[in-house]
């Protein structure tokens, strides 16, 4: 129990300490100085517990341009075996893909986030399940700001009795809204990029004022 | 590391020129470099004298106007639709933007790096040549022969360089049907003629592997079959003119038309190198070249009727949309324009109906009628604005009722995705055909109003203001009569029911303030500017709807049209009502010009632009509303609480 209480950084391993240390500076107050990072993960199942991650796919948003250049597309090879995989091993094996283990993933992962404001849609899950992996490592959760486009969309609506506010949106029903292009929907860095047009293209829904900054994002 | 994304963003690219002569490794290079931009409606990318950005754009989906200002006034010099290039010329000649690029609608843009897109295009002799000619023609597809051989940087005359299309319209290359209408020498007369009849087009080419043979027209049916020279099983070859005249791809307008006063023809085959020995590639018709021409009603209407993509409705909306502007620049009468405007707005629902259902496996299991309500309904709807639609079926038996809805929600959701793309935007409050709620069988509809009349509050009077303005847009036009008839048997003389649809009318009062100033909004994004909607054409709609429901008068919606039958009712309030008419058209004129002018609702205008005469031309116009908001607190007893 102790060691709880004790000073973490210093029993944590380096490439978290790095990661944490990334936290002293401030966030900008900009959203157009500010750096996202839209990410999302494909799994085995949706039990953050027993369930794995198999890719983590993600791209960054710098001066509210989607940077394709700043991104980040990892497969993590399976310990265990789990039907569900099959199909992503197929692909990484057809297409010689590079695997990582779940620990270099994550590791990477840290490194590429750094203090940016995560962006996912239905965030709690893809964040839960990263959590759980840092738990798996012996390290504590995310430090980083996150916000869902779930949220966020639903901002954009209009107050209206006639329509139902509490619904919670798919991606696919934001794409066909937004009449994005879902062909590339179910690979973790496909539906990034989908999220991350979507994530732009709310931007300018709530931005009418021309005043809309991070802060007021985090309210939705 | 493999990469998704910049796979998908060369996925689309390889479509476009000269991305398409560009190796397959070169383009994922320079796809992993893109930038993707979103630009909100109205947004300016750069401007005049802008120092050139470090990338040049490809459009991803929207349309991006390229505008230079002459004379104070904004000219559109071209219009960028996806995978359109723009913005390249300046970074490559090293100079400031001669232009302003603008989102013309929402726009999702790929910004690709010059420095890492130059050393290709001079390693790659294919897209040079595309460049060079792209630049010298200052055409953004310049398979036009006549400029090869201009340099780069060589700097053409003002004048030449910004031409909007109209003058140097004849030597545009002219357009080419890709989907060419085909069929062999072997067919019959008969069948010939039912796929022409099929893809709506006055000619068909016969050919053989592809290589043209012969082609027929209309001209040849009533020729040599009508008048019964040749029977309808005939095959096709004995009345085919023959051998086709071909040209190949790159022909000029100018070229293309003399071409066709030489030999009398309508139509040119365009083929792999222009003579009759090698494959088709395209057709290229008289009637193409008229529709890309003109910005005129009957030629758009047919364009509307013809059309065989959702990608061509929206190049026919652009059209509209100058057409819109042409009217109103040259002031004639808004009668006349919103009927025009109408008429081609239900001409594109219409055909979009026509064309979802052909997409579906089975036709449509009963008669159903599609109703375009608020103010295409009313028939005001001059700008794009949001959709409202719903979809009325017939009864059918119970346990067919969850199929048959099922079946029309499919048809509902293909029509207004498609209505999106071409540029009217999802209702915000959900009221598509889409939507369950609003795609019923009649009776269902029939029980809807009956609720919405007889308890009538806040919510219910909302869709009762928006369902009473419909307009039938496609289908069977005795199901929303009797729909119609059904509404007017529940508020025949309920005088409950217009009492509270009275205070709706009057829930926005008279939009002059004590010192006969404006009201101007006082917070929120458009604090300070003058909400007409609102404040001028909300309330004037509001009272024609109440009174023309007061009347029993079925199948007018149009505010200007209800408040003239009005005054055909009641002689007594005869000028009153006049003037409400009058008004209704000066307000939206008003929102119309503002619209076009800002490329937005045109909603809120700021008044300190406005002229003195605009100013009492607004105030007029609010003084009718005011007298007939008083009319109706008097007729319908209106109690300032509700």
């Amino acid at each position: 129990m102790l060691k709880i209480f004790k000073n973490k950084s210093e029993d944590l391993p380096e490439f978290w300490q790095n990661y944490e240390a990334k936290f002293h500076e401030k966030l900008p107050t900009e959203i157009a100085e500010t750096r996202f990072v839209v990410l999302d993960t494909e799994t085995t199942g949706f039990d953050l517990k027993k369930d794995r991650m198999l890719s983590i796919g993600a791209v960054a948003i710098n001066k509210k341009s989607i940077d394709v250049a700043d991104g980040f597309e990892e497969y993590i090879s399976q310990e265990t075996f789990n039907p569900k995989t099959v199909k992503i091993h197929g692909i990484i094996q057809n297409e010689r893909i590079e695997t990582l283990t779940e620990e270099e993933a994550v590791k990477a992962f840290l490194k590429y986030i750094g203090n940016s404001v995560l962006v996912a849609h239905h965030a709690g899950f893809d964040i839960g399940m990263i959590n759980q992996a840092l738990f798996r490592m012996g390290l504590p959760k995310l430090k980083n700001k996150v916000l869902d486009t779930v949220n966020l969309y639903r901002g954009t609506r209009i107050i209206s009795n006639l329509i139902n506010i509490e619904k919670s949106y798919s991606l696919d029903e934001i794409a066909e809204t937004y009449n994005i292009d879902i062909k590339d929907r179910h690979t973790a860095a496909g539906d990034a990029f989908i999220t991350a047009i979507a994530f732009l293209t709310i931007l300018g829904k709530l931005n009418t004022d021309r005043k809309l900054n991070l802060k007021k994002l985090f309210r939705y | 590391m493999k990469n998704t994304i910049a796979s998908r963003i060369a996925d689309f690219l390889k479509n476009y020129p000269p991305f398409n002569l560009l190796q397959k490794e070169d383009l994922l290079t320079i796809s992993k470099q893109v930038k993707v931009k979103y630009l909100e409606k109205g947004k300016m990318l750069f401007a005049e004298g802008d120092i050139g950005h470090k990338r040049f754009y490809v459009v991803n989906k929207g349309a991006i106007s390229l505008e230079r200002i002459n004379n104070d006034k904004r000219e559109t010099i071209d219009k960028c639709d996806e995978g359109d290039i723009f913005g390249l010329r300046p970074l490559f000649a090293k100079e400031n933007y001669l232009i302003n690029a603008i989102a013309d609608e929402e726009t999702v843009l790929y910004a690709i790096p010059i420095k890492k897109f130059k050393p290709l295009s001079e390693e790659n002799k294919e897209v040079g040549n595309f460049l060079i000619q792209s630049f010298a023609s200052n055409t953004r597809n310049p398979y036009s022969e006549a400029h090869k051989g201009k340099l780069i940087s060589d700097k053409e005359p003002e004048e030449n360089q910004f031409k909007p299309n109209n003058n140097l319209f004849e030597l545009q290359p002219a357009p080419v049907t890709r989907k060419v209408v085909m069929t062999s020498p072997e067919t019959t007369i008969k069948t010939a003629a039912q796929l022409m009849s099929s893809k709506k087009v006055g000619s068909v080419l016969v050919v053989e592997n592809n290589i043209p043979q012969g082609i027929v027209t209309d001209e040849d049916f009533r020729d040599m079959v009508a008048t019964g020279t040749f029977g309808i099983e005939t095959p096709i070859s004995k009345i085919m003119a023959s051998p086709v005249i071909c040209y190949p791809q790159g022909l000029s307008i100018a070229q293309a038309q003399l071409t066709m006063m030489k030999h009398h023809i309508n139509h040119i085959c365009i083929t792999e190198d222009g003579t009759p020995n090698t494959k088709v590639v395209g057709i290229l018709s008289e009637h193409d070249i008229m529709v890309s021409e003109g910005h005129n009603p009957s030629v758009l209407m047919k364009a509307i009727q013809r059309s065989s993509s959702t990608n061509e409705l929206k190049k026919i909306r652009h059209k509209i949309t100058l057409l819109l502007r042409g009217f109103i620049d040259s002031n004639i009468p808004l009668n006349h324009i919103s009927k025009i405007i109408f008429e081609l707005n239900d001409a594109t629902i219409k055909r979009i109906i026509e064309r979802c259902i052909k997409k579906l496996p089975a036709p449509p299991p009963c008669d159903f009628t599609w109703i375009s309500l608020g103010s295409q309904g009313r028939k005001e709807q001059l700008l794009q604005t949001d959709q409202d639609n719903a979809l009325i079926f017939e009864d059918v038996p119970p346990e067919k009722l969850e199929e048959t809805r099922a079946y029309f929600l499919e048809l509902a959701r293909k029509v207004n995705k498609r209505l999106n793309i071409i540029g009217y935007e999802y209702c915000p409050a959900e009221m598509m055909a889409k939507n369950p709620k609003y795609c019923l069988s009649l009776s269902e509809w029939k029980s809807q109003f009956t609720n919405w009349i007889i308890d009538p509050g806040n919510d219910e009077i909302l869709l009762c203001s928006i369902f009473f303005d419909f307009d039938i847009s496609y289908g069977n036009i005795k199901l929303s009569n009797e729909l119609a008839n059904h509404i007017f048997s529940l508020t025949k003389d309920n005088r409950k029911f217009y009492a509270v649809m009275g205070a709706t009318a009057l829930r926005n009062p008279s939009p002059l303030g004590f010192f006969r100033q404006f009201l101007v909004e006082e917070d929120g994004e458009n604090k300070d500017y003058f909400d007409i909607k609102k404040r001028g054409i909300t309330p004037i709609t509001d009272a024609a709807r109440l009174l023309i429901l007061y009347h029993q008068v079925k199948n007018i919606s149009n505010t200007a049209e209800r408040f003239e039958k009005l005054a055909q009712l009641e002689t007594n309030n005869k000028e009153l009502f006049l003037a409400c008419a009058y008004a209704s058209k000066v307000l939206l004129k008003f929102r119309t010009k503002h619209g076009l002018e800002n490329r937005n609702s045109g909603r809120f205008i700021d008044l300190e632009n406005l002229g003195k005469e605009e100013k009492i031309k607004l105030k007029r116009c609010f003084k009718s509303i005011r007298q007939v908001q008083e009319l109706i607190k008097y007729r319908f007893e209106v109690t300032p609480y509700i």
